[in-house]
């Protein structure tokens, strides 16, 4: 049994984008223990979305490739969440690079890595036997994902005046973005119905209930989830994403075929 | 008379870990059967450690020229399943990862989710220290030079090191 091809993308996307997005502190990072930190955590999200495209690309054969996948599609034929798209900066800030925002980062990385940390033990019983594999290995690798993001978000929400200030700041930005999460695409429910798949509403109450108690922790106060529920992963992104493609995607596009 | 498949381990015990060349892929678990087809040709099957490691591209060239220099026809297959664990590391690379001076993994956690819900850095168990054996050690990162491994240091003896994550 094969996982259907729209959930091995969506799965591999979110992976790949917030992958180069965290990429992005590679040389800029606050400290260097973080800066080593965001790179490793890139490499092992790149290393999760190289799996899942080789598996899709072995579905969809006719010559796809990972690189194919990763590359030469454009935005709206990309499946991630909106929320991993987003820049490393709050809703008002001026320019993406000087206002980068090392709270927004952890709080997104948080917040995903609670999701999947929950949604790729459920997947481990996938009856896609390759999803089942990859699922198992990144559960490894996101549990230490979550373990940093949850040590900064304490960190920085029970740290200074400042430090708890841009922290609860960026939750109030990014948590209605987890609306998203809980909204089934067409091909979850495809993929709920054939087994291969996860139900998001089964993992939710635990992963409301982290959120909750790391919220605590930190001295932060959780923010409402609501208005806008964005579509990234039927296609309907925002613009950031695009700006994410040309960058990770010029090189390939200028030179197909490039190895070094 | 050895068989190409016996032939082939004996080879491959030589092929060091690109990142940490002090243990061999054998050791650390990397590679995990030599199987010889009807027609006489090998299936090297290795396990990625970390998904995005980056020694695995290095890893399957490695045994591919090692084998072909000797003449012997081989594929290299990559095996995700059973995920690859810490607690495949052999007694004696441990020892030698400690000589190197990397703390080896301690056991791997039953439960991924218990682990993650953990406070870091990992209650209960102390990594010791590979120069001075002291217990009174601290995390000061969780990530590393490489994704196998996290940064320590030594309050006694004051030295950084690295200690290979239980994983």
């Amino acid at each position: 049994m094969k996982a259907p091809v729209e959930y091995l993308l969506h799965l591999a996307d979110n992976a790949l984008i917030l992958g180069q997005r965290n990429a992005e502190w590679t040389g800029h990072g606050p400290v260097l223990e973080e800066d080593i930190a965001l790179a490793n955590i890139s490499l092992d999200l790149i290393g999760q979305a190289r799996l899942l495209y080789q598996h899709a690309a072995s579905i969809l054969g006719n010559g796809a490739t990972e690189d194919t996948l990763a590359y030469f599609r454009d935005s709206h034929e990309f499946r991630n969440h909106t929320l991993v798209e987003l820049p490393h900066h709050g809703p008002l800030a001026g320019t993406a690079i000087a206002d980068r925002d090392y709270a927004t980062t952890i709080a997104r990385n948080f917040l995903y890595s609670a999701f999947m940390l929950l949604l790729w033990e459920a997947l481990q019983s996938s009856k896609d036997e390759q999803l089942a594999a990859i699922a198992a290995k990144s559960l490894k690798e996101t549990r230490y994902h979550l373990r940093h993001a949850r040590d900064w978000v304490i960190r920085l929400g029970d740290g200074t005046a400042e430090s708890q200030r841009r922290m609860q700041a960026a939750f109030e930005h990014l948590l209605p973005y987890t609306q998203e999460f809980w909204t089934a695409s067409p091909h979850e429910e495809q993929a709920v119905r054939d087994g291969t798949g996860v139900d998001t509403a089964s993992i939710r109450e635990a992963w409301e209930a982290e959120v909750d108690e790391t919220l605590r922790e930190a001295t932060l106060v959780r923010p409402d989830a609501k208005g806008y529920v964005p579509r990234g992963k039927v296609g309907l992104h925002s613009e950031h994403l695009s700006y994410v493609l040309a960058e990770m995607q010029s090189l390939a596009r200028q030179h197909p075929g490039a190895t070094w | 008379m050895t068989t190409a498949t016996e032939q082939a381990w004996q080879l491959l015990e030589q092929v060091p870990d690109p990142e940490i060349p002090v243990v061999s892929i054998r050791e650390l678990g990397i590679l995990r059967e030599v199987n010889e087809s009807a027609g006489g040709e090998l299936e090297v099957v290795i396990t990625p450690t970390y998904n995005g490691c980056p020694a695995m591209d290095q890893i399957e060239h490695d045994v591919r020229a090692l084998l072909q220099s000797h003449n012997l026809r081989a594929r290299v297959v990559t095996r995700l399943a059973p995920a690859w664990t810490t607690d495949w590391i052999t007694p004696e690379a441990r020892t030698k990862l400690r000589e190197f001076g990397i703390a080896p993994p301690g056991q791997s956690a039953a439960s991924v989710v218990q682990f993650a819900r953990r406070r870091a850095p990992a209650m209960g168990e102390s990594v010791p220290c590979p120069h001075c054996g002291s217990h009174n050690t601290t995390e000061t990162s969780h990530f590393g030079s490489t994704a196998c491994k996290a940064l320590y240091k030594c309050l006694d003896c004051l030295e950084p090191f690295d200690h290979f994550k239980p994983y």
